[in-house]
Order: structure tokens, then C-alpha cells, then sequence
């Protein structure tokens, strides 16, 4: 599959790929970071993540055409409007959602994924009816567009850059909540020991809908991230579910730091193999690597071993 | 001592650490035919791990478990009930959503493979075993209710049914008798001391009088080790036994 | 539950069963046209996948959502000896390599890829329609099952198998017939498929397949392994400590599952001359899932009356009003999970079933005669294990 190719192209092909797998990196890494609170922390699957996300992306994308039609003058800042509301948009939705559904079924995992799976319809219909079928894209204000140029063979994409800086930081304020916080230490003691936590007097009730409000709201803020780099439409959550959980599963649930780091062997594998066979082989090999993977490793690649 | 002798159970540099912590560090331990051992020590010295070892509950990082010529650490969890070692939980837990008698159906040793139990049908041998062990476990007027529906003193009662009719050749009884009333206890003791005859049993068991009352001989554990072994007298006179009990 | 209790259980299931025969063998087809014959003889097909999903979902504690692709490989099985049928050298002369499946020879293949070779034969395809969804199950239960993945991983692998699956038939259209599927199925043996003759037969040995589906399941729930898989749902870890190898049993219920589903896509290529892989992804598969859910996971029967109703409804809805369907399927998950966990098949237990006994009672009193102890009788619908789930 290298044959027409001479090494400084290879080269060239290699990083280009790499940076487009690096920008896939950051849409798996926002979208698993809330995964991974919710299904990492709680041990909730929630199957309606993606349409959480893509609540994110029509948020971001309503604010936009707002800004657009009555405050162009702002228009290069509605970014940070967007996602400060797509957070807590979702956020909000999310802990509407635990109120009234995921709290009942906190003993039936197999039975939240249906629950929530028909959520994810609901709300998919609900984006078809509101937004329409088809996809939808935001105007990039200026300072997002164009690229550099690196060689002559390589550019990078600012906005690509941009979405890059936003889920390191986001990476970083995740991290800093669940274990530089208060608030996280309680939220990892309900985790650990839900008895014991209600007894040293957290309101484990509360807790449990905040962390997963906290999880949704990342997911809107993904989705807000999402909208840098690609259109949106009613369905484009459920593209990325199944990846975003082999994501999470691959890196051991419970690590952060797993979580990122399977993120970015999965996305940088399936683009780098994108660019030599076609985009669903790519991906089917991405996939069955991964499933294989996990059938020999069941735990994930970080997990400790643990008394049962 | 040598491996090489008549022990049912010998257990020998055993060794198994939760997330670098040594629960059980290079033990040996060894069982004779119809022996009925206690092992006693401090909460955490790794007494149930031991037992969760032998049944193959948790795998060892090093060292062996021979049961009557057979490497156990090598082997499944129903590979080991097949070859004849019981357990008793601590928890009761027996099979809720079953009857009584189909519980102690499921805990006869026949038709234990896919086919084996697809094929399998109730023979009058199983019937009488089961209505037998019933009437053993007080619950022959009970063989037909959900097990679900039974008193925790019945639960734990039944699941001792369901270790009768598998018949294993060693036994293994976590904590017998914790969480029991005077009269249940009493039960149990009497029942336990009938089950425990022409085999090997290993008790964990903190109620010391119950101890004394069954044990051939004691092991005394502490962090994960064997700290003395022997007669009740001898361990109870041991210093160090006495320090890891009181000294602190 | 005494001998007395499991008689009136098991003759109330025998009830249903005739109940179940009865609407599908002959009220059905003396009420219903052909064109919605055909349908329900579509549903039916869904069934195959719902029993096998009561069998190691309810049961078995397994929740797979890839079931579509067992689903599509007895459906693919099929669609591939019927496919090598109607292309033989004469009917695709046109083609630039006569003989070979038209879709071939358009992605430009010249010779029949050697997996399509058995395919020639029926028998061959007939039991590649049970063994190779069953060989497929069997080597994820043998990867899964060994190593303990269980639960929401299980389904969640399962899931991504359900997606590798189609993306790889869409990919490889060359040897799949891609999006569209294997398509233009004509004849079996000569025998024209598409007649309204044939259709009706075919409606036939798809009921009866199933209702042999049905008594197979009967037969494993009700014998020792049935009770092991009670057991087990409850207390994996207790019946290892039972002497039983819980991953055998699991892998031997999936097997089963999948074998079922195979048969009914097979039904469904020769119903309908087609396959494609609109069956295989993860949505059709998860849908399965409610076709057993709504029917009450617990019981064989409910997942017949599930896959038929939950259909039916699509089918009306999306006709009426395309944009509720989603709205309504989304509510249909979230109801069953939250308020009707058992779904028909335990509403039926506990609001319908217990009126028997009274009206038998009211007869009996009326004809001056004292109830006797045995007519505690028992719901036709649903089976009486149903009473013992969560």
C-alpha cells in the first residue's frame, strides 16, 4: 500500500494524517471525558450522550445565527457564549433526565441502556422537527478560519488547532473537579461507598444528579467543540456512540488518564490507516482491533487488579 | 513438612497481593483426612482470602494448592466443586428466585454440563437425596416454597442443604454461625457437627467456644501468615498469639 | 412450585401455545389479505430473534445487541444459494463474466469468491443457516463468556460487532451486494418464490418453524439448564460454587439465540427475495430488543405477540404519521424499562390471568357446585416463571 510513494511524501502523509486523527482525537476525547464521569463514576450507560452533544451543537449553532442577525459586531466572540450555554443547556436537560429516569434504575444497568437509548430517539426526533433533517453548519468567525502553512506539503487548520487547545483545557478543568475539588472527592466517595458517604453526610441523591448534569454538560460543550470542525445534524450523536464507548471501555473505565490515552490510539490508527485503504475499512479495522483487544483484556488497558 | 504424604490438603508458599498490597504472603498450610481445622486471627489477616484461594474465587500470584493429587490453582472455580471442595458463604446465598428443592436439585453432583443438564432428568435416587438432606435441614415441610421467602436462619440453612448434597470431601465453612441468635446458633452448631462427619473441613470462625468445641486443631493467621498452629491449648498459651490479640 | 403447580403451569402454557398456533395457522390467514398476511409474516420472522433473545436476555441474563447480525447471516446464508440460482450463464449473458451474481460483475470480479462456492449446494446453505450464526456466537460467547465480560460490556461489544458488521458488508459490495444487499431472488429449486402461491406456503413453514422455535425453547427452559439459568441470573458467582461452568452456559444460550435468529432471516430472505444489511446494523438490532422487551423478556410467547404488535404499530404509525414513530418507539423504551418491566406478558399475569379462576368459580357456583382446590388456574398468555422476576 506504499508503492508510488517517496519517503519525504510518506512523511508528509503521515503527519497530515496524524493531525486529522489529532482533531478526531479531540471530538473522541470530549465526547468519552463525559462518558467517562457518568459511565466511569456512576456506572450509568447513557446511550442519549451523542444526542447530548449534538444538544450542544444546535445550541451553539442557534447562538451563532443570532449573533449573526442582531450583534454582528460581536460576532468573533460568540463562541464562548455558545458553549458557556450549550454547557448549561445540557447540564440542566441532564439533570432533568437523572430526576426522572436514571435514578429509578440505578440497579438495572442493561436496563438504563434501553431507557436511554429510547431517550436518544426522542430527542433525535425532537432536533428533526425543531432543525430539520438536514445538516447544519456555523459561520466560523475570522479569526478561526484559514491555516498554517508549515511545508509545502503540510498545513494545519486553525480551527483545528483551536478545538485541540479547548479539550486540553477541558481535559485539565475535568480533571481538576473530580480531584483537586471538593465537590469531586464527595462525588468519588458516593462512588466508593454509597453507605458510607450518606452517613458522613453527603446527599448522595444530589450528588448522583450533579455528576451526571456534569457529565451531559461536557457532552454539550463537546458538541459546541464539534460544531469548529464538522456540520450537525438530528443524528450524528448516534455516529459516534459506539466509538466514544470503546473509547471509554478500552481505557478502563475508571481512568482519566486511560481514557485519553485509548482516544488517541484509536483515532490516531483509524486516520492513519484512512488514508491508504478506504474510510469503512479503516474503520472496521479501528473497530475489531479494539473489540479484539478488549476480548483478550477484558479490564481495559489501566485497571488494578481488585479483591472482589 | 513433605508434600509427598497423605494430606488432603497441602498448601505451600501461597502468595496473592490486591493492588500491591499482600493479603496472603507465602503461606503453607496442610490438611489431613477428617480433619476439622479452624483458622482464627485478627479481621484482615486474610482468612477468607485463604478460603477464596482454595475454591479458586481469587487466583494466586505464586505458590500451590494440592487437594488430593490435583493442583487447584490451575483450575476453575466449578472445575474444584467437580473434584470435590465445598464451600458454605458467609452471606447465605442461595438461589432466590428457586424452590427449595430445586436449590438443592441444582447442588446434586450430576448433569453438571451443558448436556448433561439439558438431558438430565430427576431420577428417584435425586428425589430421595433431596427429600432426605430436607428433612436434615428442617426444611421438609418447605421443599416447594421460593427460597426468597425463607427466614435468613432457613437461607442459611438450606444453603448447609445445598453443601450436603453435593457431598464434597473437603469442606469450607466462612464465619458458620456470625449473625445468628442463641437458639439459631445452637441449631446450626448441632447441625454443622453432624454435617462435618468422614471429611476434611476447614472452619473461619471468630465465636471462640464454638472453636474449641470443633476444631482438631487451630491456625492462628496474622498479616497474611501462618503465626502458630496446633491444639487449642497451644495456640492459646502461644505469646505471640496473645500479643497480635492484645498487644495493641 | 409442587407437582399441582407445575402442572397447571405447563397446561397453561399449552393453552397459549394453542391459542398462539391458532392465530397464526388459521385466524390470520383467513382474515387477512394477502399483502398483510405477508406482513405479519415479516413480524414472525422478528419473532426467531425475540424468542432468542427471552432465552438469553430474560433468562439468561445476556443482553445482546447484536442480534440483527445473526439475524443477517441466516438471511445472507440463504440469500447466496438463491443468488448463485438465478445466475446461472444463461440468465446474466449480458454480463461481461456470465454466471456469477450481477452485483459481481459490476464492481468488475471475474470469478465467484471461494467462500460463495459452497453456496451452490442447498443442504449446504440450509445448514450453514443454523451453524454459521452459531459458530459466530459461539466464538464471541467462547472470547466473552471465558473471561467473565458480562452485563452492559457485553452489550456494548456486541454493539460494535452489530456495527463492524455493517460497515463491512456496505464496504465490500464486490462479494456482499452492499447497501442494496443480495437482491432479485426469484426461485428455490425452480420453484418461483414471488408467486402469491408460494408466499402463502412460505407464510406456512415460517408459523410452523416457529411454533417448533417455541416448543425447542419450551423444552430447554423447562429442563434442568432452564433452572441453572434462573439460578444463575440471580447468583452467577453461587453456581460455579454449584459445580456448574457458568461460561458453558451462557455460550450455550447465545448459540441458541443466535441459531434461532439465523432461521428467521433465512424465513425472511425467502419471504421477501432479498437481505441487506439494513437488518445487521445497531439499530434494527437494538429494536429486537424492545420486540422482547414489550412482549415481557420472561416469557416465549409474549415475544411473539411482542415482535407482532410492536410492527404492527410501526407499520400504521409510520404510514399515518412518519414523524411520531420515533417519538412513540423512544416512549416505548423508556415504558417498558420503567413501568412495565415485564412487559404484556406480565400485565397479562397480573391484571387479566387472575380473572380466570373467578369466572370458573362463578360457574362453578352457579351450577351448585364447590370450587374445587385445583382450578387455581393459570394465565394461557404468559408463563407462570414470570411471577418470580424482578
Amino acid at each position: 500500500m506504499f508503492d508510488g510513494y517517496t519517503l519525504g511524501e510518506l512523511g508528509s502523509i503521515l503527519a497530515m494524517q496524524g493531525f486529522a486523527g489529532l482533531t478526531l482525537f479531540s471530538v473522541f476525547v470530549l465526547m468519552a471525558l463525559g462518558l467517562a464521569i457518568i459511565f466511569g463514576q456512576m456506572g450509568v450507560i447513557n446511550m442519549a450522550h451523542g444526542e447530548f452533544m449534538i444538544l450542544g451543537a444546535y445550541v451553539t449553532y442557534v447562538v451563532s445565527t443570532v449573533f449573526a442577525d442582531f450583534m454582528p459586531a460581536l460576532f468573533g466572540s460568540y463562541f464562548f457564549l455558545a458553549m458557556a450555554l450549550a454547557f448549561v443547556t445540557a447540564g440542566a436537560l441532564g439533570a432533568l433526565v437523572e430526576w426522572a429516569m436514571i435514578r429509578h434504575l440505578y440497579h438495572r444497568p442493561l436496563d438504563t441502556l434501553l431507557a436511554t437509548w429510547g431517550l436518544s430517539l426522542i430527542m433525535q426526533q425532537v432536533f428533526r422537527s425543531v432543525f430539520g433533517a438536514r445538516e447544519v453548519g456555523v459561520t466560523l468567525p475570522d479569526w478561526l478560519m484559514g491555516s498554517f502553512q508549515l511545508t509545502d506539503l503540510i498545513e494545519v487548520p486553525i480551527n483545528g488547532l483551536f478545538v485541540m487547545a479547548l479539550t486540553f483545557l477541558i481535559a485539565l478543568g475535568v480533571y481538576l473537579i473530580l480531584f483537586r475539588s471538593r465537590w469531586g472527592n464527595q462525588s468519588r466517595a458516593v462512588v466508593q461507598n454509597r453507605a458510607m458517604a450518606g452517613a458522613v453526610g453527603i446527599d448522595t441523591g444530589r450528588m448522583d444528579r450533579m455528576t451526571f448534569a456534569l457529565g451531559c454538560g461536557i457532552a454539550g460543550v463537546a458538541g459546541s467543540a464539534f460544531t469548529m470542525i464538522g456540520s450537525t445534524g438530528p443524528t450524528a450523536g448516534q455516529l459516534y456512540i459506539v466509538d466514544t464507548f470503546l473509547v471509554v471501555v478500552f481505557g478502563g473505565a475508571q481512568s482519566l488518564l486511560g481514557t485519553i490515552a485509548s482516544a488517541f490510539v484509536i483515532s490516531q490508527s483509524q486516520s492513519t490507516m484512512e488514508f491508504f485503504l478506504s474510510g469503512s475499512m479503516a474503520k472496521v479495522l479501528t473497530l475489531l482491533t479494539v473489540v479484539v483487544i478488549l476480548m483478550l483484556r477484558p479490564q481495559g488497558l489501566f485497571s488494578l487488579k481488585l479483591r472482589r | 513438612m513433605p508434600a509427598d504424604n497423605k494430606f488432603v490438603l497441602s498448601i505451600e508458599g501461597l502468595t496473592v497481593s490486591f493492588d500491591g498490597f499482600k493479603a496472603v504472603n507465602d503461606l503453607s498450610l496442610y490438611v489431613d483426612e477428617n480433619e476439622i481445622r479452624v483458622i482464627i486471627g485478627p479481621n484482615g489477616a486474610g482468612k477468607t482470602t485463604v478460603l477464596d484461594l482454595i475454591c479458586g474465587r481469587t487466583k494466586a500470584d505464586a505458590g500451590s494448592i494440592v487437594f488430593k493429587d490435583k493442583e487447584l490453582t490451575k483450575m476453575k472455580e466449578n472445575q474444584i466443586v467437580q473434584a470435590g471442595v465445598g464451600r458454605f458463604f458467609q452471606n447465605p446465598s442461595v438461589y432466590e428466585e428457586l424452590t427449595v428443592y430445586e436449590n438443592l436439585e441444582l447442588s446434586y453432583p450430576r448433569g453438571r454440563s451443558v448436556f448433561g443438564a439439558l438431558f438430565f432428568r430427576p431420577d428417584a435416587e435425586l428425589v430421595e437425596r433431596v427429600e432426605e438432606v430436607a428433612e436434615t435441614i428442617f426444611l421438609a415441610d418447605h421443599l416447594y416454597d421460593v427460597a426468597g421467602e425463607l427466614s435468613h436462619g432457613q437461607k442459611q440453612w438450606l444453603e448447609i442443604g445445598m453443601l450436603l448434597v453435593q457431598d464434597p470431601a473437603l469442606m469450607m465453612l466462612d464465619e458458620p454461625v456470625a449473625g445468628m441468635s442463641v437458639t439459631e446458633r445452637r441449631q446450626t452448631a448441632e447441625l454443622l457437627h453432624r454435617i462435618i462427619q468422614d471429611r476434611s473441613v476447614i472452619v473461619v470462625e471468630h465465636d471462640m467456644n464454638f472453636v474449641a468445641d470443633i476444631a482438631h486443631r487451630v491456625t492462628v493467621m496474622h498479616q497474611g501468615s501462618v503465626l502458630s498452629e496446633g491444639s487449642m491449648q497451644h495456640v492459646q498459651s502461644d505469646p505471640r498469639v496473645k500479643e497480635v490479640y492484645l498487644g495493641h | 412450585m409442587n407437582a399441582a403447580q407445575s402442572t397447571a403451569a405447563s397446561r397453561s402454557f399449552w393453552l397459549g401455545f394453542a391459542l398462539l398456533a391458532g392465530l397464526i395457522l388459521l385466524v390470520f390467514p383467513v382474515l387477512l389479505d394477502s399483502f398483510r398476511l405477508n406482513l405479519v409474516g415479516r413480524y414472525l420472522t422478528y419473532a426467531f430473534v425475540a424468542v432468542g433473545l427471552v432465552l438469553c436476555w430474560g433468562y439468561g441474563g445476556i443482553l445482546s445487541l447484536g442480534q440483527g447480525v445473526f439475524f443477517g447471516l441466516g438471511g445472507y446464508c440463504l440469500a447466496m444459494f438463491l443468488k448463485l440460482e438465478s445466475s446461472t450463464p444463461e440468465a446474466t449473458a449480458i454480463q461481461s463474466t456470465p454466471g456469477i451474481p450481477d452485483f459481481m460483475d459490476w464492481n468488475q470480479i471475474t470469478a465467484l469468491p471461494w467462500f460463495w462456492e459452497p453456496f451452490n449446494y442447498l443442504p449446504v446453505a440450509l445448514i450453514a443457516v443454523l451453524v454459521v450464526p452459531a459458530v459466530f456466537a459461539y466464538v464471541i460467547g467462547v472470547a466473552m463468556f471465558k473471561r467473565r465480560v458480562s452485563g452492559v460490556y457485553f452489550a456494548i461489544i456486541t454493539q460494535a460487532i452489530a456495527a463492524i458488521m455493517t460497515i463491512l458488508i456496505i464496504g465490500q459490495q464486490g462479494y456482499t451486494g452492499g447497501i442494496n444487499g443480495i437482491t432479485d431472488l426469484r426461485t428455490l429449486l425452480g420453484w418461483d418464490i414471488r408467486s402469491e402461491s408460494a408466499k402463502t406456503i412460505l407464510y406456512f413453514v415460517n408459523a410452523v418453524l416457529l411454533l417448533g422455535a417455541l416448543v425447542l425453547a419450551r423444552w430447554i427452559l423447562t429442563s434442568k439448564l432452564g433452572r441453572i439459568l434462573v439460578a444463575m441470573r440471580g447468583k452467577e458467582d453461587r453456581v460455579r460454587f454449584s459445580g456448574y461452568s457458568v461460561a458453558n452456559f451462557k455460550i450455550f444460550i447465545f448459540c441458541v439465540a443466535a441459531a434461532m435468529s439465523g432461521v428467521g432471516g433465512a424465513m425472511f430472505t425467502l419471504q421477501f427475495g432479498f437481505m441487506s444489511p439494513s437488518f445487521v446494523g445497531i439499530v434494527p438490532s437494538i429494536e429486537m430488543v424492545i420486540f422482547a422487551a414489550v412482549g415481557g423478556r420472561l416469557s416465549i410467547l409474549g415475544a411473539v405477540y411482542g415482535a407482532l404488535i410492536v410492527n404492527w404499530a410501526k407499520s400504521a404509525l409510520s404510514e399515518a404519521f412518519p414523524e411520531l414513530w420515533l417519538f412513540a418507539m423512544g416512549a416505548l423504551f423508556i415504558a417498558v424499562v420503567m413501568a412495565f418491566p415485564n412487559g404484556l406478558a406480565g400485565l397479562y399475569s397480573v391484571y387479566v390471568a387472575p380473572i380466570f379462576p373467578r369466572i370458573r368459580a362463578w360457574a362453578q357456583r352457579t351450577r351448585g357446585m364447590a370450587p374445587s382446590a385445583t382450578s387455581a388456574s393459570a394465565p394461557p398468555l404468559a408463563e407462570p416463571e414470570v411471577s418470580n422476576a424482578r
